[in-house]
Protein backbone atom coordinates (compact mmCIF):
# COMPACT_ATOMS: atom_id res chain seq x y z
CA UNK A 1 0.00 0.00 0.00
CA UNK A 2 1.14 3.02 -1.12
CA UNK A 3 2.55 5.56 1.97
CA UNK A 4 -0.33 8.17 1.88
CA UNK A 5 1.70 11.87 3.22
CA UNK A 6 -0.30 14.49 4.77
CA UNK A 7 0.33 17.95 3.59
CA UNK A 8 1.76 20.50 5.91
CA UNK A 9 -0.66 22.12 8.01
CA UNK A 10 -0.37 25.81 6.52
CA UNK A 11 -0.25 24.27 2.43
CA UNK A 12 -2.80 22.58 0.36
CA UNK A 13 -2.54 21.97 -3.21
CA UNK A 14 -3.92 24.43 -5.48
CA UNK A 15 -7.68 22.67 -6.63
CA UNK A 16 -6.76 19.33 -5.58
CA UNK A 17 -8.80 18.12 -2.43
CA UNK A 18 -6.80 16.47 0.05
CA UNK A 19 -6.85 13.05 1.52
CA UNK A 20 -5.70 13.13 4.19
CA UNK A 21 -6.45 10.81 7.08
CA UNK A 22 -6.95 13.53 9.31
CA UNK A 23 -9.63 15.13 6.80
CA UNK A 24 -13.24 14.05 7.52
CA UNK A 25 -14.92 16.05 6.31
CA UNK A 26 -16.80 13.41 3.92
CA UNK A 27 -17.87 10.65 6.71
CA UNK A 28 -18.96 7.20 5.59
CA UNK A 29 -18.56 3.84 7.10
CA UNK A 30 -15.40 2.08 5.70
CA UNK A 31 -17.24 -0.45 3.65
CA UNK A 32 -18.72 1.76 1.53
CA UNK A 33 -15.25 3.43 0.64
CA UNK A 34 -13.89 1.30 -2.74
CA UNK A 35 -10.97 -0.89 -2.21
CA UNK A 36 -8.76 0.92 -4.35
CA UNK A 37 -7.76 2.77 -0.94
CA UNK A 38 -4.05 1.47 -1.84
CA UNK A 39 -3.67 2.82 -5.28
CA UNK A 40 -1.17 5.75 -5.64
CA UNK A 41 -3.76 8.34 -5.40
CA UNK A 42 -3.26 11.42 -7.70
CA UNK A 43 -2.12 13.23 -4.84
CA UNK A 44 0.51 10.81 -3.66
CA UNK A 45 2.25 11.27 -7.20
CA UNK A 46 1.78 15.13 -7.12
CA UNK A 47 2.89 15.21 -3.45
CA UNK A 48 6.24 13.16 -4.61
CA UNK A 49 7.25 15.85 -7.48
CA UNK A 50 7.92 17.95 -3.69
CA UNK A 51 7.76 22.13 -3.80
CA UNK A 52 6.70 22.65 -7.60
CA UNK A 53 4.41 25.44 -8.52
CA UNK A 54 1.54 23.79 -6.87
CA UNK A 55 2.05 24.64 -3.10
CA UNK A 56 0.58 28.00 -2.43
CA UNK A 57 -0.01 29.03 1.33
CA UNK A 58 -2.70 28.44 3.21
CA UNK A 59 -3.97 31.93 3.73
CA UNK A 60 -6.03 31.62 0.80
CA UNK A 61 -7.09 27.84 0.67
CA UNK A 62 -7.30 26.47 4.23
CA UNK A 63 -10.37 24.79 4.44
CA UNK A 64 -12.63 27.48 6.61
CA UNK A 65 -14.95 25.12 8.47
CA UNK A 66 -11.71 23.12 10.20
CA UNK A 67 -10.44 26.21 11.08
CA UNK A 68 -13.48 27.18 13.07
CA UNK A 69 -15.05 23.90 13.91
CA UNK A 70 -18.05 25.08 12.65
CA UNK A 71 -20.35 24.07 9.24
CA UNK A 72 -20.78 27.09 6.74
CA UNK A 73 -23.78 29.12 7.47
CA UNK A 74 -26.62 27.90 6.09
CA UNK A 75 -29.79 29.48 7.02
CA UNK A 76 -32.33 26.80 6.14
CA UNK A 77 -31.74 24.00 8.87
CA UNK A 78 -34.08 21.79 7.21
CA UNK A 79 -31.90 21.42 3.99
CA UNK A 80 -30.41 17.94 3.88
CA UNK A 81 -26.82 18.10 4.38
CA UNK A 82 -25.89 14.80 3.01
CA UNK A 83 -26.37 13.12 -0.65
CA UNK A 84 -26.43 9.61 -1.89
CA UNK A 85 -24.07 8.87 -4.31
CA UNK A 86 -24.90 4.88 -6.04
CA UNK A 87 -27.33 4.23 -3.12
CA UNK A 88 -25.34 4.84 -0.10
CA UNK A 89 -25.92 8.09 1.79
CA UNK A 90 -22.48 10.21 2.27
CA UNK A 91 -22.33 13.05 5.25
CA UNK A 92 -21.64 16.50 3.59
CA UNK A 93 -21.31 18.25 6.88
CA UNK A 94 -17.76 20.39 6.98
CA UNK A 95 -17.26 19.90 3.31
CA UNK A 96 -15.54 22.86 1.49
CA UNK A 97 -18.11 24.41 -0.76
CA UNK A 98 -15.22 24.96 -3.09
CA UNK A 99 -15.60 21.13 -4.06
CA UNK A 100 -17.06 19.70 -7.11
CA UNK A 101 -18.91 16.77 -7.49
CA UNK A 102 -16.41 15.23 -9.75
CA UNK A 103 -13.77 16.22 -7.08
CA UNK A 104 -15.32 14.37 -4.30
CA UNK A 105 -16.49 11.49 -6.62
CA UNK A 106 -12.90 10.96 -7.66
CA UNK A 107 -10.81 12.32 -5.01
CA UNK A 108 -12.44 11.70 -1.88
CA UNK A 109 -14.32 8.85 -2.27
CA UNK A 110 -12.83 6.98 -4.90
CA UNK A 111 -15.44 6.13 -7.67
CA UNK A 112 -12.95 7.38 -10.47
CA UNK A 113 -14.51 5.71 -13.50
CA UNK A 114 -16.08 9.39 -13.71
CA UNK A 115 -13.77 11.24 -15.63
CA UNK A 116 -12.23 15.18 -15.69
CA UNK A 117 -11.58 15.96 -19.43
CA UNK A 118 -11.50 19.95 -19.27
CA UNK A 119 -12.78 20.60 -15.82
CA UNK A 120 -14.95 23.88 -17.76
CA UNK A 121 -18.18 21.74 -19.29
CA UNK A 122 -16.46 21.66 -22.54
CA UNK A 123 -16.17 17.82 -23.02
CA UNK A 124 -18.73 15.64 -20.90
CA UNK A 125 -16.07 13.03 -19.74
CA UNK A 126 -17.98 14.08 -15.91
CA UNK A 127 -21.02 13.34 -16.89
CA UNK A 128 -23.30 11.72 -13.87
CA UNK A 129 -26.69 11.46 -12.83
CA UNK A 130 -28.50 13.58 -10.37
CA UNK A 131 -31.95 12.44 -10.20
CA UNK A 132 -31.73 10.56 -12.93
CA UNK A 133 -30.67 13.54 -15.40
CA UNK A 134 -27.34 13.84 -16.84
CA UNK A 135 -25.60 17.00 -15.73
CA UNK A 136 -21.52 17.96 -15.87
CA UNK A 137 -20.17 16.93 -12.38
CA UNK A 138 -17.09 19.11 -13.28
CA UNK A 139 -19.72 22.38 -12.92
CA UNK A 140 -21.75 21.37 -9.96
CA UNK A 141 -20.84 22.03 -6.14
CA UNK A 142 -20.60 18.80 -4.41
CA UNK A 143 -22.70 21.02 -1.62
CA UNK A 144 -25.51 21.85 -3.82
CA UNK A 145 -25.95 17.85 -4.44
CA UNK A 146 -27.25 17.95 -0.46
CA UNK A 147 -30.54 15.82 -0.52
CA UNK A 148 -30.07 14.02 -3.87
CA UNK A 149 -29.28 10.93 -5.69
CA UNK A 150 -26.15 10.62 -7.10
CA UNK A 151 -25.44 7.85 -9.94
CA UNK A 152 -21.96 7.31 -11.54
CA UNK A 153 -20.68 4.60 -13.91
CA UNK A 154 -20.14 2.15 -10.99
CA UNK A 155 -23.27 2.65 -9.79
CA UNK A 156 -24.65 1.91 -13.09
CA UNK A 157 -23.73 -1.81 -13.58
CA UNK A 158 -20.27 -3.44 -12.89
CA UNK A 159 -18.42 -6.05 -14.77
CA UNK A 160 -20.75 -9.68 -14.69
CA UNK A 161 -23.79 -7.22 -14.35
CA UNK A 162 -23.25 -4.67 -16.76
CA UNK A 163 -26.21 -2.37 -18.12
CA UNK A 164 -27.42 -2.98 -21.32
CA UNK A 165 -25.74 0.53 -22.27
CA UNK A 166 -22.53 -0.22 -20.81
CA UNK A 167 -22.78 -3.96 -22.63
CA UNK A 168 -23.96 -2.72 -25.88
CA UNK A 169 -20.56 -0.52 -25.94
CA UNK A 170 -18.40 -3.50 -25.18
CA UNK A 171 -20.80 -5.57 -28.63
CA UNK A 172 -19.72 -2.02 -30.36
CA UNK A 173 -16.29 -1.45 -29.99
CA UNK A 174 -18.16 2.16 -28.79
CA UNK A 175 -14.42 3.05 -27.71
CA UNK A 176 -10.55 3.15 -27.82
CA UNK A 177 -8.51 5.03 -25.14
CA UNK A 178 -11.63 4.51 -22.91
CA UNK A 179 -11.32 8.02 -21.51
CA UNK A 180 -14.73 9.88 -22.63
CA UNK A 181 -16.16 6.72 -22.36
CA UNK A 182 -18.22 6.70 -18.71
CA UNK A 183 -19.38 9.70 -19.66
CA UNK A 184 -20.40 8.80 -22.95
CA UNK A 185 -22.07 5.83 -21.21
CA UNK A 186 -24.08 8.15 -18.91
CA UNK A 187 -25.14 10.40 -21.44
CA UNK A 188 -26.62 7.54 -23.78
CA UNK A 189 -28.33 6.19 -20.60
CA UNK A 190 -30.02 9.44 -19.57
CA UNK A 191 -30.72 10.19 -23.49
CA UNK A 192 -33.38 6.98 -23.49
CA UNK A 193 -35.80 9.31 -21.15
CA UNK A 194 -35.28 11.80 -22.91
CA UNK A 195 -38.15 13.37 -25.41
CA UNK A 196 -35.97 13.46 -28.23
CA UNK A 197 -36.43 12.06 -32.10
CA UNK A 198 -35.90 8.84 -33.68
CA UNK A 199 -32.94 9.19 -36.30
CA UNK A 200 -29.46 9.03 -36.08
CA UNK A 201 -29.08 12.79 -36.56
CA UNK A 202 -31.37 13.23 -33.16
CA UNK A 203 -29.04 10.69 -31.64
CA UNK A 204 -25.82 12.30 -32.64
CA UNK A 205 -27.29 15.54 -31.44
CA UNK A 206 -28.26 14.50 -27.76
CA UNK A 207 -24.88 12.96 -27.92
CA UNK A 208 -23.34 16.12 -28.80
CA UNK A 209 -21.94 17.11 -25.53
CA UNK A 210 -19.40 14.47 -24.80
CA UNK A 211 -16.73 14.80 -27.32
CA UNK A 212 -14.07 11.45 -28.10
CA UNK A 213 -11.17 12.43 -29.12
CA UNK A 214 -10.30 8.54 -30.47
CA UNK A 215 -13.31 9.20 -32.98
CA UNK A 216 -15.24 6.51 -31.64
CA UNK A 217 -18.50 7.89 -32.60
CA UNK A 218 -20.10 5.63 -35.17
CA UNK A 219 -19.52 2.88 -32.95
CA UNK A 220 -21.12 4.75 -30.06
CA UNK A 221 -24.48 5.56 -32.28
CA UNK A 222 -24.53 1.73 -32.76
CA UNK A 223 -24.45 1.01 -29.35
CA UNK A 224 -26.99 3.41 -28.72
CA UNK A 225 -29.10 2.65 -31.44
CA UNK A 226 -28.90 -0.92 -30.38
CA UNK A 227 -30.45 -0.01 -26.60
CA UNK A 228 -33.21 2.26 -28.19
CA UNK A 229 -34.49 -0.13 -30.39
CA UNK A 230 -34.90 -2.91 -27.75
CA UNK A 231 -36.47 -0.59 -24.74
CA UNK A 232 -38.83 0.99 -27.54
CA UNK A 233 -39.50 -2.47 -29.41
CA UNK B 1 -10.99 29.24 -6.85
CA UNK B 2 -10.88 31.38 -3.86
CA UNK B 3 -13.16 30.77 -0.35
CA UNK B 4 -16.53 31.41 0.04
CA UNK B 5 -19.74 31.22 2.13
CA UNK B 6 -22.31 28.98 0.95
CA UNK B 7 -26.11 29.78 2.11
CA UNK B 8 -28.80 27.92 1.08
CA UNK B 9 -32.37 30.07 1.88
CA UNK B 10 -35.80 28.96 1.21
CA UNK B 11 -37.52 31.45 0.46
CA UNK B 12 -37.24 34.70 -1.67
CA UNK B 13 -37.30 37.17 0.54
CA UNK B 14 -34.56 35.48 2.33
CA UNK B 15 -32.43 35.11 -1.07
CA UNK B 16 -32.62 38.99 -1.46
CA UNK B 17 -31.88 39.94 1.52
CA UNK B 18 -28.79 37.17 1.50
CA UNK B 19 -27.20 38.65 -1.18
CA UNK B 20 -27.48 41.85 0.11
CA UNK B 21 -24.00 41.97 1.30
CA UNK B 22 -21.17 43.01 -0.67
CA UNK B 23 -19.28 40.03 -3.11
CA UNK B 24 -22.33 37.72 -2.97
CA UNK B 25 -24.28 36.61 -6.02
CA UNK B 26 -26.73 34.06 -6.77
CA UNK B 27 -25.56 30.36 -8.00
CA UNK B 28 -28.39 28.47 -9.77
CA UNK B 29 -26.97 25.86 -12.24
CA UNK B 30 -23.76 27.10 -12.00
CA UNK B 31 -22.47 26.78 -15.35
CA UNK B 32 -21.71 30.20 -15.80
CA UNK B 33 -20.01 30.69 -12.28
CA UNK B 34 -18.22 27.70 -11.30
CA UNK B 35 -16.69 27.80 -14.59
CA UNK B 36 -15.52 31.34 -14.13
CA UNK B 37 -15.09 30.79 -10.48
CA UNK B 38 -12.44 28.08 -11.22
CA UNK B 39 -10.81 30.47 -13.30
CA UNK B 40 -10.34 33.31 -10.71
CA UNK B 41 -12.78 35.97 -13.09
CA UNK B 42 -15.67 35.64 -10.40
CA UNK B 43 -14.72 35.94 -7.03
CA UNK B 44 -17.91 36.05 -4.29
CA UNK B 45 -17.21 35.89 -1.02
CA UNK B 46 -20.93 34.45 -0.77
CA UNK B 47 -22.66 32.20 -2.64
CA UNK B 48 -26.36 32.31 -1.87
CA UNK B 49 -27.95 29.21 -3.96
CA UNK B 50 -31.04 29.25 -5.56
CA UNK B 51 -32.04 26.35 -6.19
CA UNK B 52 -34.79 25.58 -3.63
CA UNK B 53 -36.53 28.82 -4.71
CA UNK B 54 -40.06 28.10 -5.83
CA UNK B 55 -39.30 29.70 -9.34
CA UNK B 56 -39.01 26.63 -10.88
CA UNK B 57 -42.65 26.47 -12.94
CA UNK B 58 -44.01 27.12 -16.38
CA UNK B 59 -47.13 28.68 -16.50
CA UNK B 60 -49.90 29.60 -19.07
CA UNK B 61 -51.18 33.25 -18.75
CA UNK B 62 -54.64 34.21 -19.38
CA UNK B 63 -53.40 36.96 -22.16
CA UNK B 64 -52.36 33.77 -24.19
CA UNK B 65 -48.52 34.24 -23.09
CA UNK B 66 -46.23 32.48 -20.48
CA UNK B 67 -44.71 32.90 -17.26
CA UNK B 68 -41.27 31.11 -17.09
CA UNK B 69 -39.71 31.07 -13.50
CA UNK B 70 -36.29 31.85 -13.09
CA UNK B 71 -35.18 28.30 -11.96
CA UNK B 72 -36.76 26.42 -14.83
CA UNK B 73 -33.51 24.77 -16.64
CA UNK B 74 -33.23 25.33 -20.19
CA UNK B 75 -33.86 21.72 -21.09
CA UNK B 76 -37.53 21.55 -19.91
CA UNK B 77 -38.43 24.59 -21.17
CA UNK B 78 -37.12 23.62 -24.75
CA UNK B 79 -39.51 20.82 -24.45
CA UNK B 80 -41.96 21.97 -22.70
CA UNK B 81 -45.08 21.59 -24.97
CA UNK B 82 -47.00 25.42 -25.02
CA UNK B 83 -42.69 26.51 -25.74
CA UNK B 84 -42.76 23.90 -28.83
CA UNK B 85 -46.34 24.77 -30.20
CA UNK B 86 -46.41 28.75 -29.77
CA UNK B 87 -42.92 29.88 -29.26
CA UNK B 88 -41.22 27.38 -31.41
CA UNK B 89 -38.31 29.91 -32.19
CA UNK B 90 -37.18 29.87 -28.41
CA UNK B 91 -37.21 26.06 -28.29
CA UNK B 92 -34.68 26.02 -31.20
CA UNK B 93 -32.89 28.67 -29.58
CA UNK B 94 -32.18 26.66 -26.39
CA UNK B 95 -31.55 23.73 -27.77
CA UNK B 96 -29.30 25.27 -30.45
CA UNK B 97 -26.63 26.34 -26.86
CA UNK B 98 -24.15 24.36 -24.88
CA UNK B 99 -25.12 20.30 -24.44
CA UNK B 100 -27.89 18.19 -23.25
CA UNK B 101 -25.95 17.77 -19.79
CA UNK B 102 -25.16 21.47 -19.74
CA UNK B 103 -29.31 22.73 -20.66
CA UNK B 104 -29.96 20.28 -17.69
CA UNK B 105 -28.27 22.34 -15.47
CA UNK B 106 -28.45 25.88 -16.95
CA UNK B 107 -31.11 28.13 -15.74
CA UNK B 108 -33.78 31.19 -17.52
CA UNK B 109 -32.27 33.81 -15.32
CA UNK B 110 -28.59 32.25 -15.48
CA UNK B 111 -28.79 32.33 -19.05
CA UNK B 112 -30.22 35.98 -19.33
CA UNK B 113 -26.80 36.83 -17.06
CA UNK B 114 -24.07 34.37 -18.65
CA UNK B 115 -20.91 36.31 -18.90
CA UNK B 116 -19.16 36.76 -22.46
CA UNK B 117 -16.77 33.71 -24.38
CA UNK B 118 -13.80 36.45 -24.98
CA UNK B 119 -10.77 34.77 -24.32
CA UNK B 120 -9.25 38.01 -22.53
CA UNK B 121 -12.23 38.57 -20.44
CA UNK B 122 -11.77 34.19 -19.42
CA UNK B 123 -7.82 34.47 -19.08
CA UNK B 124 -6.66 36.68 -16.37
CA UNK B 125 -3.11 36.12 -17.15
CA UNK B 126 -4.20 37.35 -20.69
CA UNK B 127 -3.24 41.16 -19.98
CA UNK B 128 -5.50 44.15 -19.98
CA UNK B 129 -9.55 43.67 -20.35
CA UNK B 130 -11.56 46.66 -18.97
CA UNK B 131 -15.15 44.33 -18.55
CA UNK B 132 -12.66 42.22 -15.86
CA UNK B 133 -10.23 45.12 -14.74
CA UNK B 134 -12.13 48.53 -15.41
CA UNK B 135 -9.85 50.69 -16.78
CA UNK B 136 -6.97 48.58 -17.88
CA UNK B 137 -7.65 48.12 -21.57
CA UNK B 138 -9.16 46.18 -24.07
CA UNK B 139 -6.96 43.26 -25.52
CA UNK B 140 -9.41 42.21 -28.30
CA UNK B 141 -9.52 45.07 -30.67
CA UNK B 142 -5.63 44.73 -31.95
CA UNK B 143 -5.59 41.12 -30.89
CA UNK B 144 -7.47 38.24 -31.33
CA UNK B 145 -10.71 38.94 -32.01
CA UNK B 146 -12.40 36.77 -34.97
CA UNK B 147 -15.52 35.66 -32.66
CA UNK B 148 -16.10 39.48 -31.26
CA UNK B 149 -18.75 41.71 -32.19
CA UNK B 150 -19.67 43.81 -34.82
CA UNK B 151 -22.78 45.70 -33.49
CA UNK B 152 -22.91 48.15 -30.23
CA UNK B 153 -19.10 47.93 -29.33
CA UNK B 154 -17.21 50.75 -28.04
CA UNK B 155 -13.44 51.69 -27.98
CA UNK B 156 -13.69 50.17 -24.81
CA UNK B 157 -14.82 46.79 -25.65
CA UNK B 158 -16.15 44.76 -28.05
CA UNK B 159 -17.21 41.55 -26.42
CA UNK B 160 -20.06 39.16 -27.72
CA UNK B 161 -22.99 38.73 -25.79
CA UNK B 162 -22.73 34.99 -26.25
CA UNK B 163 -26.49 33.55 -25.29
CA UNK B 164 -28.85 31.92 -28.02
CA UNK B 165 -32.34 31.79 -25.40
CA UNK B 166 -31.27 35.74 -24.96
CA UNK B 167 -31.73 36.13 -28.47
CA UNK B 168 -35.14 34.16 -28.92
CA UNK B 169 -36.76 36.07 -26.06
CA UNK B 170 -35.45 39.30 -27.68
CA UNK B 171 -37.21 38.54 -30.59
CA UNK B 172 -40.33 37.33 -28.43
CA UNK B 173 -40.06 40.78 -26.20
CA UNK B 174 -40.01 38.80 -23.05
CA UNK B 175 -40.30 41.13 -19.68
CA UNK B 176 -37.71 40.36 -16.93
CA UNK B 177 -39.22 40.36 -13.49
CA UNK B 178 -36.97 41.27 -10.21
CA UNK B 179 -36.77 41.51 -7.27
CA UNK B 180 -34.65 43.53 -4.70
CA UNK B 181 -33.84 45.23 -1.66
CA UNK B 182 -36.00 47.88 -2.61
CA UNK B 183 -39.12 45.46 -4.59
CA UNK B 184 -40.35 44.40 -7.04
CA UNK B 185 -40.18 45.86 -10.62
CA UNK B 186 -40.31 44.51 -14.76
CA UNK B 187 -38.10 45.42 -17.53
CA UNK B 188 -38.44 44.93 -20.99
CA UNK B 189 -35.72 42.49 -22.44
CA UNK B 190 -34.85 45.23 -24.84
CA UNK B 191 -33.72 47.75 -21.65
CA UNK B 192 -32.66 44.66 -19.50
CA UNK B 193 -29.11 44.93 -21.34
CA UNK B 194 -26.38 47.72 -21.59
CA UNK B 195 -24.17 48.68 -24.48
CA UNK B 196 -20.35 48.56 -23.06
CA UNK B 197 -20.00 52.28 -23.94
CA UNK B 198 -16.95 53.13 -21.09
CA UNK B 199 -18.37 50.93 -18.20
CA UNK B 200 -18.44 47.63 -19.95
CA UNK B 201 -18.10 45.55 -16.74
CA UNK B 202 -21.56 47.38 -16.16
CA UNK B 203 -23.80 44.99 -18.19
CA UNK B 204 -27.10 45.16 -17.56
CA UNK B 205 -29.67 47.17 -15.25
CA UNK B 206 -29.58 44.77 -12.21
CA UNK B 207 -28.64 46.31 -9.09
CA UNK B 208 -26.73 44.96 -6.19
CA UNK B 209 -29.19 41.91 -4.59
CA UNK B 210 -31.66 41.75 -7.20
CA UNK B 211 -33.27 38.78 -8.32
CA UNK B 212 -34.85 37.50 -11.20
CA UNK B 213 -38.05 35.72 -10.14
CA UNK B 214 -39.39 34.72 -13.76
CA UNK B 215 -39.56 35.78 -17.41
CA UNK B 216 -43.01 36.93 -19.13
CA UNK B 217 -43.41 35.82 -23.10
CA UNK B 218 -46.37 38.07 -24.46
CA UNK B 219 -48.33 36.12 -27.41
CA UNK B 220 -46.42 35.89 -29.98
CA UNK B 221 -47.44 37.41 -32.97
CA UNK B 222 -47.31 34.87 -35.32
CA UNK B 223 -46.61 30.70 -35.03
CA UNK B 224 -44.08 31.39 -37.97
CA UNK B 225 -41.10 31.44 -36.46
CA UNK B 226 -37.17 30.18 -36.69
CA UNK B 227 -33.92 30.31 -35.17
CA UNK B 228 -30.74 29.52 -37.26
CA UNK B 229 -27.72 29.23 -35.27
CA UNK B 230 -24.16 29.43 -37.90
CA UNK B 231 -21.28 28.20 -36.13
CA UNK B 232 -17.82 26.58 -36.17
CA UNK B 233 -19.12 23.15 -35.74
CA UNK B 234 -22.77 21.71 -35.74
CA UNK B 235 -22.67 21.37 -32.07
CA UNK B 236 -21.69 21.97 -29.07
CA UNK B 237 -20.88 25.29 -30.09
CA UNK B 238 -21.54 29.46 -29.45
CA UNK B 239 -22.89 31.17 -32.57
CA UNK B 240 -20.35 33.28 -34.65
CA UNK B 241 -23.99 34.67 -36.21
CA UNK B 242 -27.80 33.90 -35.32
CA UNK B 243 -31.18 35.27 -36.24
CA UNK B 244 -34.28 34.54 -34.14
CA UNK B 245 -37.26 35.54 -36.49
CA UNK B 246 -41.02 35.79 -36.06
CA UNK B 247 -42.68 36.71 -38.81
CA UNK B 248 -47.02 37.17 -39.26
CA UNK B 249 -47.21 36.56 -42.88
CA UNK B 250 -50.73 37.44 -44.82
CA UNK B 251 -51.27 37.13 -48.37
CA UNK B 252 -47.88 37.11 -49.05
CA UNK B 253 -46.91 40.19 -47.49
CA UNK B 254 -45.18 40.95 -44.18
CA UNK B 255 -47.57 42.13 -41.94
CA UNK B 256 -45.32 42.59 -39.05
CA UNK B 257 -42.31 40.76 -37.77
CA UNK B 258 -39.57 41.04 -35.11
CA UNK B 259 -36.14 39.82 -35.56
CA UNK B 260 -32.86 39.45 -33.16
CA UNK B 261 -29.46 38.57 -33.82
CA UNK B 262 -26.90 36.77 -31.81
CA UNK B 263 -23.05 35.88 -32.07
CA UNK B 264 -22.35 39.32 -33.79
CA UNK B 265 -23.67 42.20 -31.05
CA UNK B 266 -22.44 43.21 -27.52
CA UNK B 267 -25.39 42.73 -26.14
CA UNK B 268 -28.98 39.95 -27.76
CA UNK B 269 -28.92 42.44 -31.12
CA UNK B 270 -33.26 43.54 -31.50
CA UNK B 271 -32.89 44.85 -35.86
CA UNK B 272 -35.48 47.58 -36.03
CA UNK B 273 -34.14 48.33 -38.76
CA UNK B 274 -34.68 45.23 -40.85
CA UNK B 275 -38.27 45.11 -39.48
CA UNK B 276 -39.21 48.94 -40.92
CA UNK B 277 -37.82 47.82 -44.20
CA UNK B 278 -39.75 44.65 -44.17
CA UNK B 279 -43.28 45.47 -42.78
CA UNK B 280 -45.82 46.00 -45.58
CA UNK B 281 -43.52 44.37 -48.49
CA UNK B 282 -43.96 41.28 -49.96
CA UNK B 283 -42.29 38.07 -48.22
CA UNK B 284 -39.24 38.21 -51.30
CA UNK B 285 -35.72 37.71 -51.31
CA UNK B 286 -35.28 41.08 -52.67
CA UNK B 287 -36.65 42.38 -49.30
CA UNK B 288 -35.38 40.37 -47.02
CA UNK B 289 -31.94 41.03 -48.83
CA UNK B 290 -32.76 44.49 -47.86
CA UNK B 291 -33.63 43.69 -44.26
CA UNK B 292 -30.45 41.93 -43.94
CA UNK B 293 -28.53 45.21 -45.19
CA UNK B 294 -30.36 47.15 -43.03
CA UNK B 295 -29.55 44.95 -39.61
CA UNK B 296 -25.80 45.28 -40.59
CA UNK B 297 -25.26 48.96 -41.59
CA UNK B 298 -24.06 49.97 -38.71
CA UNK B 299 -21.36 47.31 -38.28
CA UNK B 300 -18.25 47.59 -37.22
CA UNK B 301 -16.02 44.97 -38.05
CA UNK B 302 -12.56 44.61 -36.33
CA UNK B 303 -9.37 42.98 -38.31
CA UNK B 304 -10.31 39.23 -37.97
CA UNK B 305 -14.13 39.36 -37.84
CA UNK B 306 -15.15 41.56 -41.27
CA UNK B 307 -16.53 37.89 -42.27
CA UNK B 308 -19.24 38.31 -39.62
CA UNK B 309 -20.93 41.32 -41.93
CA UNK B 310 -21.93 38.68 -44.56
CA UNK B 311 -22.59 35.58 -42.65
CA UNK B 312 -24.98 37.91 -40.55
CA UNK B 313 -26.86 38.97 -43.47
CA UNK B 314 -27.08 35.39 -44.85
CA UNK B 315 -28.15 34.44 -41.89
CA UNK B 316 -30.98 36.84 -41.20
CA UNK B 317 -32.24 35.87 -45.14
CA UNK B 318 -32.70 32.17 -44.52
CA UNK B 319 -34.06 32.82 -41.18
CA UNK B 320 -36.59 35.22 -42.80
CA UNK B 321 -37.14 32.73 -45.44
CA UNK B 322 -37.87 29.86 -42.86
CA UNK B 323 -39.88 31.32 -40.93
CA UNK B 324 -42.44 32.86 -43.55
CA UNK B 325 -42.04 29.81 -45.76
C1 LIG C 1 -19.01 24.65 -22.53
C2 LIG C 1 -20.19 25.58 -22.55
C3 LIG C 1 -20.85 25.82 -23.73
C4 LIG C 1 -21.94 26.68 -23.77
N1 LIG C 1 -22.56 26.92 -24.97
C5 LIG C 1 -23.61 27.78 -25.01
C6 LIG C 1 -24.26 28.07 -26.25
O1 LIG C 1 -23.91 27.53 -27.30
N2 LIG C 1 -25.30 28.95 -26.22
C7 LIG C 1 -25.72 29.54 -25.06
O2 LIG C 1 -26.66 30.32 -25.10
N3 LIG C 1 -25.11 29.30 -23.89
C8 LIG C 1 -24.07 28.44 -23.85
N4 LIG C 1 -23.44 28.21 -22.66
C9 LIG C 1 -23.79 29.03 -21.49
C10 LIG C 1 -24.91 28.48 -20.67
O3 LIG C 1 -26.12 28.57 -21.39
C11 LIG C 1 -24.97 29.35 -19.40
O4 LIG C 1 -23.80 29.09 -18.65
C12 LIG C 1 -26.19 29.07 -18.56
O5 LIG C 1 -27.36 29.39 -19.26
C13 LIG C 1 -26.13 29.88 -17.27
O6 LIG C 1 -27.18 29.47 -16.43
P1 LIG C 1 -26.89 28.91 -14.96
O7 LIG C 1 -28.19 28.66 -14.33
O8 LIG C 1 -25.96 27.77 -15.00
O9 LIG C 1 -26.19 30.20 -14.34
P2 LIG C 1 -25.19 30.37 -13.10
O10 LIG C 1 -23.82 30.00 -13.53
O11 LIG C 1 -25.74 29.74 -11.89
O12 LIG C 1 -25.30 31.95 -12.94
C14 LIG C 1 -24.88 32.84 -13.96
C15 LIG C 1 -24.98 34.27 -13.44
O13 LIG C 1 -26.33 34.61 -13.21
C16 LIG C 1 -26.55 34.96 -11.85
N5 LIG C 1 -27.88 34.43 -11.54
C17 LIG C 1 -28.32 33.16 -11.73
N6 LIG C 1 -29.64 33.07 -11.47
C18 LIG C 1 -30.04 34.32 -11.10
C19 LIG C 1 -31.30 34.88 -10.71
N7 LIG C 1 -32.42 34.14 -10.66
N8 LIG C 1 -31.35 36.21 -10.42
C20 LIG C 1 -30.23 36.97 -10.46
N9 LIG C 1 -29.02 36.49 -10.80
C21 LIG C 1 -28.93 35.19 -11.13
C22 LIG C 1 -25.41 34.38 -11.09
O14 LIG C 1 -25.12 35.15 -9.95
C23 LIG C 1 -24.29 34.46 -12.11
O15 LIG C 1 -23.70 35.73 -12.10
C24 LIG C 1 -22.37 27.32 -22.59
C25 LIG C 1 -21.72 27.06 -21.38
C26 LIG C 1 -20.65 26.20 -21.34
C27 LIG C 1 -19.95 25.95 -20.04
S1 LIG D 1 -13.51 42.70 -25.71
FE1 LIG D 1 -14.28 43.30 -23.67
S2 LIG D 1 -14.13 41.37 -22.55
FE2 LIG D 1 -12.75 41.14 -24.32
S3 LIG D 1 -10.71 41.94 -23.71
FE3 LIG D 1 -11.81 43.67 -24.57
S4 LIG D 1 -12.72 44.61 -22.72
FE4 LIG D 1 -12.22 42.52 -22.14
S1 LIG E 1 -14.57 17.51 -17.27
FE1 LIG E 1 -16.61 18.19 -17.07
S2 LIG E 1 -17.14 18.65 -19.11
FE2 LIG E 1 -15.01 18.22 -19.30
S1 LIG F 1 -12.44 6.50 -26.59
FE1 LIG F 1 -10.68 7.78 -26.46
S2 LIG F 1 -11.63 9.74 -26.15
FE2 LIG F 1 -13.31 8.50 -26.64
Amino acid sequence: MAERPTLRDDQQLLDLEPLSPSDNSVTDDASSIPSNLGRVSRRTFLSGLGATGLMVSAGTFALAEEESGTPPAQENPSISRSTTINGKSYDLTGLDPRVTLLDLLRERIYFTGTKKGCDHGQCGACTVHVNGRRVNSCLTLAIMTAGKEVTTIEGLGQPGNLHPMQAAFVEHDGYQCGYCTSGQIMSAVALLKEPIGTTDEDIKQAMAGNICRCGAYPNILAAVKQVRGNASA
Amino acid sequence: MNQFNYLHPASTDQAVSSASSDGSKFIAGGTTLVDLMKLYVENPSTLVDVNDLPLAQVESLPNGGLRVGAMVRNSDLAFHPTVKEKYAVLSEALLSGASPQLRNMATTGGNLLQRTRCPYFRDVTAGPCNKRNPGTGCSAIDGFNRTMAILGTSDHCIATHPSDMDVAMTALEALIFIEGPKGKRSVPINDFYKLPGDTPHIENVLEPGELITHVEIPPAISTKQHYLKLRDRASYEFALASAAVVARVEGGHIHSVRIAMGGVGTRPWRAHEAEAVLTGKPATPAHFQAAAEAALRGAKPHTENAFKVELAKRCVIRALKVATA
